[in-house]
């Protein structure tokens, strides 16, 4: 549905460098990064409303890199509603109805089915300057799929919202998805957004590309020490190989298979770290003595820091597990991590 | 215990007290000289009611002009950044600094017959020197800078988002620029139109190079002062300040923003 091929934004003090992406028709896709990573810029350029310095954007097999924005049929939603202050909540809606043929004009009942789906039936003639957050985003939602597009193109949409609108929002997000059956792609720097949006996602990271794979494989096997550290990998460390063992420092992981390729880093969940008092069996396992270094409060859980004597472990704990090991014991507790939770890139 | 207020706050006291009596104590005293028969003899001149009237005509005609000639220009500044953006930006500013004579002989240099574009417009039959043409040509010079420069700030706070929404919906530049960019600027506009209005009625130095005939009002207050003294062009000048007071003041009625409903 989208494709771009080596697409290149050369800015005064930033650049997106060679980008290539296909998004298929339907997909829920989404560009995932921290915050000046280039993502906006991007989106905009499929918008056409950035400028392109060379490459292609083709969009339903049609080159429109070249086109002006009102010609691409896709929508864009922001993060900051950028809803018309002068016009009401039904003005909003219905402004780009004019610029669509005659034979292509929504009917009132497909406007109006619309209007009911986003739940915006009782607001159509209030002005905009007093809707809630949630509401205001469900207007700009109604604007651009009023004139409906080929791709809805989703710039933070819930990044400007409060918690329980954001959890509305991202609701309504996945249900139209679900009904309207057409191409999403939503720009965002928050991986749980992400996680419960899409169905593949792109990591960008300063202009470039790092990854793109469906969301649950970018969770299980990112592909670089960045991607890692963003879908909240907590022990990364650059490590050589063996055969089926990797060497940090001078510990000796046992991997499941052998690593191919070339591969410089290891990687494991800190969920995946167990912590016991006693020495747990061998069996598929690698284990290691060590001793509590430091302990985070995260909230929900603890973060446990172990050193081994030449690496520092990250684990996740519960309280109660916590307490159970006895992080003052000063002879010592074993950490265990299955061979098949390392993960190597 | 009562705290006791900082020099600081004296000093503001001090130094707005002094700006408002050195500007409103000559006016004050203006308005407040001239007899009401000499203020009814004045309005029942014909020729200070015609220099009156061209200068207000002159004026508004130069805040139209700069309004259509300017608009698309301040635009472009506001939402443009290009290569040689700066020199351009302190281009529409140089009137603004030059000494008003200076900008009447500027003026007049391109307007004579030995210069291509005098031959040009006499070949058409615009004459500058001395003609409301002339007056109005140099209106617009000085009040340009100010109505491009308010109209930009307007333009510069409209989120350029809006403008990125509309087009994505299918509006045109011009389209968008209709529905979106102009209801929400031209409050701006307006407000730059009557600043350019304020600057050409104030105009004076240029003009009486470029036309001393016709008679703007504040020429005919210069001639007025030269030849018979400061009670005889006392009237004139209150009877401009009233009107253009009047003027401006229904202008910004209109600009006001309207009280958002609760």
């Amino acid at each position: 549905m989208i494709q771009l091929n080596r697409l290149r934004i050369d800015l005064p003090r930033f650049s997106i460098q060679d980008i290539d992406l296909s998004i298929e028709k339907g997909e829920f896709f989404i560009l995932l990064g921290p915050t000046g990573a280039g993502k906006t810029l991007v989106l905009e350029a499929i918008m056409g409303l950035a400028p392109v310095t060379s490459g292609q954007i083709i969009v339903a097999g049609k080159d429109v890199t070249h086109l002006p924005p009102e010609k691409r049929g896709m929508g864009i939603v922001y993060q900051d509603y950028a809803l018309f202050p002068h016009l009401t909540v039904l003005k909003n809606i219905t402004y780009g109805l004019r610029y669509r043929k005659i034979d292509e004009q929504p009917t009132e009942k497909n406007l109006d089915r619309l209007i009911d789906q986003l739940n915006l039936s009782h607001l159509v003639d209030r002005s905009i300057h007093n809707l809630s957050g949630g509401e205001k985003q469900r207007v700009s939602l109604a604007r651009s799929l009023a004139v409906n597009p080929s791709v809805l193109l989703l710039d933070e949409p819930l990044s400007a919202l409060d918690p329980n609108f954001r959890e509305d929002i991202r609701q309504v997000l996945k249900k139209l998805h679900r009904e309207l059956r057409i191409t999403f792609l939503m720009v965002t720097h928050d991986f749980a957004e992400a996680l419960f949006l899409g169905e593949r996602i792109a990591i960008i990271n300063l202009g470039k590309i790092e990854q793109i794979d469906p969301v649950s494989r970018v969770f299980q096997r990112p592909a670089t020490p960045f991607v890692a550290e963003f879908v909240g990998m907590k022990n990364i460390f650059p490590a050589t190989f063996n055969k089926n063992r990797a060497i940090v420092d001078n510990l000796e992981l046992c991997l499941q298979a052998p690593a191919e390729g070339r591969k410089r880093y290891v990687g494991i969940r800190a969920e995946d770290v167990s912590i016991s008092k006693i020495r747990p069996s061998n069996n598929g396992l690698n284990v290691f003595k060590g001793r509590v270094s430091d302990i985070i409060d995260r909230g929900l859980y603890y973060e446990v820091s172990v050193s081994t004597e030449e690496v520092v472990f990250r684990a996740m704990l519960t309280k109660s597990a916590l307490f159970e090991i006895d992080p003052s014991e000063t002879k010592g507790i074993y950490i265990a991590i299955p061979s098949s939770a390392i993960h190597v890139f | 215990m009562r705290k006791k207020p900082d020099p600081f706050v004296w000093l503001t006291i001090f130094s707005t007290s002094i700006i408002l009596f050195f500007i409103l104590l000559p006016l004050i005293e203006m308005v407040a000289q001239p007899s009401f028969s000499s203020l009814k003899e004045a309005i029942t001149d014909r020729d200070v009611v015609n220099s009156i009237w061209l200068s207000i005509y002159a004026s508004g005609l130069a805040a139209i002009i700069s309004f259509v000639i300017g608009t698309p220009f301040a635009y472009l500044i506001a939402r443009k950044t290009f290569l040689g953006k700066k020199f351009i930006e302190s281009v529409v500013d140089l009137p603004i600094m030059i000494p008003h004579p200076v900008v009447g002989i500027a003026l007049l240099s391109v307007a004579g017959r030995d210069h291509w574009l005098g031959q040009f417009m006499h070949a058409f039959g615009i004459r500058i020197m001395g003609s409301v043409t002339g007056i109005v040509l140099v209106m617009v010079f000085v009040g340009l800078p100010f109505y491009i420069n308010t109209a930009k700030a307007g333009f510069e706070t409209i989120p350029n988002r809006l403008e990125k929404v509309s087009r994505s919906l299918g509006a045109s530049m011009t389209g968008t620029f209709f529905r979106i960019t102009f209801p929400l600027a031209w409050r701006s506009m307006l407000v730059g139109m009557i600043m350019c209005t304020a600057r050409a009625i104030s105009e004076f130095g240029a003009i009486v190079i470029v036309a001393y005939h016709p008679m703007i009002a504040p020429v005919m207050i210069y001639e007025r002062f030269t030849a018979y003294g400061l009670k005889y062009s006392q009237p004139v000048a209150v009877w401009l300040i009233l009107v253009s007071l009047l003027l401006f003041l229904l202008l910004r009625i209109v600009s006001l923003p309207k009280q958002v409903k609760a």
